[in-house]
């Protein structure tokens, strides 16, 4: 899926960085999908996609990994 | 989806004022002026603690940081967050903790102390804040630019665990080998008579809290260092109002209890040299940077299971050893003899280090 960042094992700040950066380069509507592993990272996240004006779609938890669906507006 | 309210806005303030708070009472009960909680210095007091240095006057193990890991690992236990991982370029987070601790002690403080140090009145701090501030955004220009030290793996239980139960045979050392008044040496432990090493709260009173803040930062993820960072590199205030939220509650707490003293000269276990206050936390700034926490939320990060974090705390133990062995620590009376070599050999270093982990492009 070319809207999808894997950021499982990145310690901070790669997470945030990583999504920013795909939420820089997203045109259109198109959904993004984030996975990381540890609540910090899906907190860290979801507030910067927050404030970049994006929302939390859908937040799927298997085990310790968290796969965030962020939706433009 | 379970909410975090520790890691809301509200959390996050509250967290770094209640910090602010416990750390000027733990300086009410005995810890050192403006040194309430200061992790480089209290890492630095355990390895003389342990004879690893033997500067006479900074000799003690701190169950503040005892406090800190293994609150922390309570904390993620309970909320199902310990996770033993590991493999991110650990030689190096070793390295960077080495480096960070031998440029924190050139000024004489950790980003907590800094602030603590400013909430006290002490001008010197200034130059020691700009100087992490420098730090910070010289490391987010390597972030800028790819720099990523690796992805972590998962690890066997035990690996996680190690961290821990350091500090809790550091404690128990404590406990068993307890201070003798008058004495320098207690079984194996080594003990200061006088300097900061000297002041201290009762070891319950100090373990208490750092389980406290343990416990406070494991959940809301406070972090000095990430408070710049996320501002400089994200324009984003989250963090930074903890921090702020900490130099308040600690200034007010000060102001209150009469130990606010706004000055330059004389201050508490500090030095004058604003050249040398700067670099060396431009130094200490960069490699906590670019190992992604400040000393504090390394330890909490290594109570979580983290041993690359657990890595890096070991790092600054070594660091604070050779710092004093190496006569590159600096005292009140200005930088140590080796201290210039030390700040131009720890930039280029982390320098190094940084360039070495950018993507390629």
């Amino acid at each position: 899926m070319p809207n999808e960042v894997d950021a499982r094992g990145l310690s901070c700040p790669q997470p945030v960085l990583l999504t920013l950066q795909i939420i820089q380069s997203s045109v259109g509507k198109e959904d993004i999908c984030i996975l990381v592993d540890n609540q910090a990272s899906f907190e860290n996240v979801s507030r910067a996609a927050t404030a970049k004006g994006w929302t939390v779609a859908a937040v799927d938890q298997n085990n310790e990994e968290y796969r965030i669906t962020l939706h433009k507006g | 989806m379970k909410q975090n309210w520790f890691s809301s806005k509200a959390g996050i303030i509250t967290v770094g004022g209640v910090i602010g708070g416990l750390a000027i009472l733990l300086q009410y009960l005995s810890n050192p002026a403006n040194m309430g909680i200061c992790v480089a210095c209290f890492e630095r007091d355990i390895a003389g603690g342990i004879g690893l240095h033997r500067a006479p006057v900074v000799q003690y193990l701190r169950p503040e940081i005892m406090g800190f890991v293994l609150g922390a690992f309570l904390t993620a236990l309970l909320f199902k967050e310990f996770k033993p991982r590991g493999g991110s370029s650990p030689l190096v987070r070793y390295v960077l903790g080495v480096v960070a601790m031998i440029g924190a002690l050139v000024f004489l403080g950790c980003p907590w102390r800094v602030m603590l140090r400013l909430a006290g009145g002490d001008g010197n701090a200034i130059f020691g804040f700009l100087g992490l501030f420098g730090g910070v955004w010289a490391g987010t220009l390597f972030f800028k630019n790819g720099y990523n030290l690796g992805r972590t793996t998962g690890q066997n239980t035990v690996a996680g665990l190690l961290l821990p139960l350091i500090m809790l045979g550091l404690l128990a050392l404590r406990l068993i080998f307890a201070p003798v008044e008058g004495q320098a040496q207690s079984g194996i432990l080594w003990y200061s008579l006088k300097g900061p090493g000297a002041a201290h709260a009762t070891v319950f009173i100090s373990l208490l809290i750092g389980l406290l803040v343990g416990f406070l930062a494991q959940r809301s993820r406070f972090c000095t260092m990430g408070a710049l960072r996320d501002l400089i590199l994200f324009r984003q205030l989250h963090l930074f109002s903890g921090l702020v939220a900490l130099l308040v509650a600690a200034m007010v707490g000060n102001i209150f209890l009469g130990q606010f003293k706004p000055g330059f000269t004389g201050q508490p276990v500090a030095h004058t040299q604003e050249i040398w206050n700067f670099a060396g936390m431009v130094v200490a700034g960069l490699a906590f940077a670019l190992a992604g926490g400040c000393p504090g939320r390394q330890l909490f990060l290594s109570g979580e299971g983290d041993s690359d974090a657990g890595i890096f705390a070991l790092g600054m133990i070594t660091g604070a050893a050779i710092s004093h062995n190496f006569g590159m620590a600096s005292s009140p009376d200005g930088i140590g003899p080796h201290g210039v070599a030390a700040v131009i050999i720890g930039l280029l270093v982390c320098i190094g280090i940084g360039f070495g982990h950018l993507k390629r492009s």
